[in-house]
C-alpha cells in the first residue's frame, strides 16, 4: 500500500511540473492565470497604484481608468457634447465648443500628455488634441474638467499634439494635412512646394495653465504625423516626423511611399522662442477661437483672437534641420536621458535610432546632404546611432521603462518589442491582441518613467469579449514589465478609439482631487445660495427661474405664468455642501440635455416651451430615499394669456 | 353580449359625468382610504416606545461627535450670532424653518429641547447621529427618512449657528 502511495505521489508531482513547464508560454490558465490575477486584483474599496487617461478618439473625449484593474473612472468630455452632465448643451460650456467654423459639437481627440516639472509629471493639468478642427485642449487635475480649448488656426490635421516640453513652457500642434498657408482658393494639382505644414508652439502661463499661440514655425508641405521634445540633455529641440515628403496630393496610399526616406524635424524651439521675442517673425493672417472656463464664475467664454507670428524656418539660423528617417515613419521618440531620438518607420522592420550628440556635431560640421526648400539635411549616416533590427514589422511607437529599456509596438505584427537602449538587441517579444498603435508605460515618455506596467492600446478587438455585434469598443492589453520578460496579464476594453493614453502614480494626483464646490467661493452671475433669494424674473419673453437644489426638492418647485414663445433659463445652484451628492434637472420637451449639477455649482439650460399645459420637471440623480419625490411644474399659458408670473415651494406664492 | 356592453357604457358615461361634476372639489375628496385620520393632516409617525426618550434624557445627550463639551456664557456673543444666521440662513434653510417644521425639525426652541453638544455633533457629524444617536434615529423617522445633510461646516462655523440658536431662543 504504501509504495503505492509513494508512486503516485511521486507521479503525481512529476505531472504537475511537467504540466507548469508546459504552461510557461501561456498565461491564460492554471496556476499562472491566478497569479495573474492576484496581480491585477483590487479589493473592494481599495484604490489602483495608477491613473491611466485613455484618449477617446473619435468619442472627442478623454476616459480615466485606474491601473492595473483596468476599471473606468470618468469620461471627461472636452471636444464632444456630453448629455450625461450637460457639456456643450449648458449655457455655462457651450462656449467651450466654439471655432472659427462655428458651434462644433464633435471632435477627435488624440494624444493626452501630463504637464511636467524639469521632465518629471507633475499632475497639475493634462493637455489632448483635437485632429479634425485643430484644437488643443487643457483639464485641470483637480476637478477633472475642461478648462480650456485653444484652436490653432491655418493648419490642418492637428496630430503631431499636444506633446508637452520638459517644463511644461511649450505645447505643440503640427499640420498632417498639408494645407495653403494662408487658405486660398487654388487648383489641388498645384500642391507641390504650395502648400505648407505650420508647426505651432503654444506657451503655458505657469500660474494659471492658460495657453497662449506664440509662434507658427511655417514649414515645407510634408505632413508632419508626430512629435517629441527633447529631454535633459536635448531639452530645447523638438522632434517631428513627416511623411508625404513626396506631396502627393491623391492616392497617397501608394503615392506618398515612394521616397525611400522621409524626414525628422529637428526644432530648435529655445532659438526660435527668443527670436520671437526679439520681434522675429511677422504677424500673418489667422483666426482662432479661444474658450475659457473660469471655474470661480463657472461659465466659459470664446474670444476670438485674430493673427499670429509666423516663422520663416530658414531665416533662424541654426534652428531647423531634417534628418532622413527610412520608411515613412510614424512615431518620434527620445529616451529619458535624452540622448537617443527614435525613429519608427512604419512601413520597415527596423527602428532608427539617432543620437543627440552626433546631431549636434553634424550641424556644427554642417555635415548636409542637400536641402527641402532651403532646410538643411543632415547625412543620414553621421546622425544614425544604431538600428534595431527587431524581425518585427510596422513599428509605430516607442516607450521606455526607465530601467535601460526600450519598448516598440508593431502593428503589422502585432507585438511589443522590448529592446536594450545602446546594445539596440531585442530582449523579449509578446504579442497583442489585436495590431496594437500606442503603447504607454506611466511616465514612459519623460526624464522619469514608472515601470512597472505596460498597456498596449490595440486598433482591432474582434473576439477578445463576448460579441456585441458589428461595432466594438478597443481592447486594451496589460503587461507587467517589471521582470526580465513582459507578461501579459489583463485585457480591458477602452471607449471610442483611444490612440494614446498618459499614465501617473494614482498619489500625485489623488489627494488634490477637489470634492466639492465651496457656495461661498460660487461667483456664478446667476447662483442663489439660498432658499430665500430664489426668483422668477421675465424680461420681454426671456425667463430667469433663479433655483436651488438640496435633498430632495427644488426651490421654486411650482412656476406659473410661464407662455408659449418664452425662453426659460433654469439656472440650478445645488446647495449641498458634501462630496458626491449631485443633484439632476430634466424639463420635459426641453431641445437640450439634462445637466448634473455639482455640490456648490451653478448650471443652466434653456427651455423653449411650445405648448400649453401643466410640464413637469425632475431631478435625474438619485440623490436621498425621497429622490422620487424631486419633482416640480410649469404651467405654461397662451402667448397672449395674463396668467401672472409667480411661484412657490410648499405653502405660498410669491410674485 | 351587448346589452352589457351597453351598460358598461352608460356605467362609463356616468363615471366621466360624477368626474366633470366634481370638478370644483379638492383631490384628495376623491380617495378615501384611512378615514379615521381623515381630518389631521398627515400624521407624524408614531414613535417607537422603545426608543422614546424624555425630555431630561434628551438634555442630557451629548450626541456623537467631534464636540465633547461647549463651554457658554450666560450673556450671547452678537457678532458670533451675527455670523451664525448668516452660515444658517444659506446652508441650513433649505430645509429647516425657525418656527415650523419643513423638511427637518423647527429650530425655534432647539437650545431648549437638546444640549448645545448635541446641537453642534448634528451639524457636524449627521450621517453618524442619524444611524447611532437614539434622538438623531427618532427625527430621521419623523423627516419622513429625509437625511440630515452633511453641509460641511466648520467647527467655528457650528458653534455661532448655536450661538444664533441661543439668542433667537432667548428673543422668542
Amino acid at each position: 500500500m504504501k509504495t503505492i502511495q509513494k508512486l503516485l505521489l511521486g507521479l503525481g508531482a512529476g505531472l504537475l511540473l511537467v504540466g507548469c513547464g508546459n504552461n510557461s508560454n501561456d498565461n491564460s490558465s492554471g496556476a499562472m492565470a491566478s497569479s495573474n490575477a492576484e496581480q491585477v486584483y483590487v479589493a473592494p474599496g481599495e484604490h489602483d497604484e495608477f491613473y491611466a487617461f485613455m484618449s477617446g478618439g473619435y468619442s472627442g473625449n478623454l476616459t480615466v481608468y485606474g491601473l492595473p484593474s483596468g476599471r473606468m473612472f470618468k469620461e471627461i468630455p472636452v471636444f464632444s457634447q456630453f448629455p450625461t452632465n450637460g457639456y456643450g448643451y449648458s449655457e455655462e460650456t457651450k462656449a467651450m465648443l466654439n471655432t472659427s467654423f462655428g458651434f462644433i459639437p464633435w471632435g477627435d481627440s488624440h494624444h493626452p500628455d501630463i504637464s511636467q516639472t524639469n521632465g518629471e509629471l507633475d499632475g497639475r493639468w493634462i493637455f489632448i488634441n483635437e485632429n479634425n478642427t485643430p484644437r488643443i485642449a487643457r483639464i485641470s487635475l483637480t476637478t477633472f474638467e475642461t478648462d480650456e480649448i485653444i484652436e490653432i488656426p491655418n493648419s490642418a490635421g492637428n496630430h503631431a499634439s499636444s506633446f508637452v516640453t520638459e517644463n511644461t513652457e511649450y505645447i505643440v500642434a503640427g499640420t498632417r494635412f498639408a494645407v495653403p498657408n494662408p487658405q486660398k482658393d487654388m487648383p489641388i494639382d498645384d500642391m507641390k512646394g504650395k502648400f505648407k505644414g505650420p508647426l505651432s508652439f503654444i506657451s503655458i502661463d505657469q500660474e494659471t495653465g492658460r495657453m497662449n499661440l506664440d509662434f507658427q514655425l511655417n514649414m515645407p508641405g510634408f505632413n508632419y504625423d508626430l512629435a517629441h521634445p527633447g529631454r535633459d540633455k536635448s531639452h530645447g529641440w523638438f522632434f517631428f516626423t513627416s511623411y508625404n515628403t513626396e506631396e502627393a496630393h491623391s492616392m497617397l496610399e501608394v503615392n506618398a511611399s515612394q521616397n525611400d526616406k522621409d524626414f525628422i524635424a529637428a526644432v530648435n524651439w529655445q532659438k526660435i522662442a527668443e527670436y520671437v521675442e526679439n520681434g522675429g517673425g511677422k504677424k500673418v493672417a489667422g483666426t482662432y477661437a479661444h474658450n475659457v472656463f473660469d471655474e470661480s464664475t463657472m461659465t466659459a467664454t470664446t474670444e476670438m483672437k485674430e493673427g499670429v507670428i509666423s516663422v520663416d524656418p530658414r531665416e533662424v539660423e541654426g534652428a531647423v534641420f531634417y534628418m532622413p528617417v527610412p520608411k515613412s515613419p510614424h512615431g518620434v521618440d527620445v529616451d529619458p536621458s535624452g540622448q537617443y531620438i527614435i525613429g519608427n518607420g512604419k512601413l520597415s522592420t527596423q527602428l532608427s535610432v539617432y543620437s543627440f550628440e552626433k546631431m549636434m556635431k553634424a550641424i556644427e560640421d554642417k555635415d548636409y546632404d542637400g536641402d527641402a526648400y532651403g532646410i538643411p539635411i543632415l547625412s543620414f549616416e553621421s546622425v544614425l546611432e544604431g538600428v534595431v533590427d527587431s524581425g518585427g514589422l510596422g513599428p509605430l511607437h516607442t516607450e521606455f521603462d526607465g530601467k535601460g529599456n526600450g519598448y516598440t509596438t508593431f502593428f503589422i505584427s502585432s507585438e511589443v518589442v522590448k529592446w536594450k537602449i545602446g546594445t539596440w538587441e531585442v530582449l523579449d517579444r509578446k504579442p497583442t491582441y489585436y495590431s496594437v498603435g500606442h503603447l504607454m508605460i506611466p511616465g514612459g515618455n519623460s526624464r522619469k518613467p514608472y515601470g512597472k506596467y505596460m498597456v498596449s492600446l490595440n486598433k482591432i478587438t474582434k473576439d477578445r469579449y463576448l460579441p456585441v455585434g458589428p461595432e466594438l469598443e478597443h481592447s486594451a492589453q496589460l503587461y507587467d514589465i517589471s521582470g526580465d520578460k513582459m507578461k501579459l496579464i489583463y485585457d480591458f476594453p477602452t471607449h471610442g478609439e483611444p490612440h494614446y493614453a498618459a499614465g501617473i502614480p494614482a498619489d500625485k494626483i489623488k489627494s488634490q482631487s477637489k470634492k466639492y464646490y465651496e457656495l461661498e467661493e460660487n461667483n456664478h452671475e446667476y447662483a442663489v445660495k439660498n432658499e430665500a433669494n430664489t426668483r422668477v424674473e421675465r424680461n420681454g419673453n426671456e425667463v430667469h427661474v433663479y433655483a436651488t437644489t438640496v435633498r430632495s426638492h427644488f426651490a421654486p418647485d411650482n412656476i406659473e405664468g410661464i407662455k408659449v414663445g418664452d425662453k426659460v433659463y433654469f439656472h440650478i445652484t445645488n446647495l449641498e455642501q458634501d462630496f458626491d451628492v449631485p443633484h439632476g434637472f430634466a424639463m420635459i420637451g426641453a431641445n437640450t440635455s439634462e445637466i448634473l449639477i455639482m455640490p456648490g455649482q451653478t448650471k443652466t439650460i434653456v427651455w423653449e416651451p411650445k405648448r400649453e399645459g401643466v410640464w413637469p420637471f425632475y431631478c435625474t440623480d438619485f440623490c436621498s430615499a425621497l429622490h422620487q419625490e424631486m419633482q416640480g411644474y410649469v404651467r405654461v399659458s397662451a402667448k397672449n394669456s395674463n396668467t401672472k408670473l409667480r411661484w412657490k415651494l410648499d405653502e405660498d406664492w410669491n410674485e | 353580449m351587448k346589452p352589457l356592453i351597453k351598460i358598461s357604457s352608460i356605467f362609463l358615461l356616468g363615471l366621466l359625468i360624477a368626474c366633470g361634476g366634481n370638478g370644483e372639489k379638492k383631490e384628495k375628496d376623491q380617495i378615501k382610504v384611512g378615514q379615521q385620520s381623515k381630518t389631521e393632516k398627515k400624521s407624524e409617525p408614531a414613535t417607537q416606545s422603545t426608543s422614546e426618550t424624555s425630555a431630561e434624557d434628551d438634555m442630557a445627550n451629548l450626541g456623537i461627535g467631534p464636540i465633547k463639551s461647549v463651554d457658554i456664557s450666560e450673556g450671547i456673543n452678537k457678532e458670533m450670532a451675527a455670523r451664525g444666521k448668516k452660515v444658517y440662513n444659506n446652508l441650513c434653510t433649505a430645509c429647516h424653518k425657525m418656527d415650523n417644521k419643513f423638511v427637518g425639525p423647527a429650530q425655534g426652541g432647539v437650545t431648549e429641547r437638546r444640549s448645545p453638544e448635541w446641537i453642534m455633533n448634528m451639524i457636524l457629524n449627521p450621517e453618524e447621529m442619524i444611524k447611532k444617536d437614539p434622538i438623531g434615529k427618532r427625527l430621521l423617522v419623523e423627516s419622513n427618512m429625509a437625511v440630515m445633510a452633511n453641509q460641511n461646516v466648520s467647527e467655528e462655523d457650528a458653534r455661532a449657528i448655536l450661538e444664533y440658536f441661543r439668542e433667537y431662543d432667548k428673543t422668542h
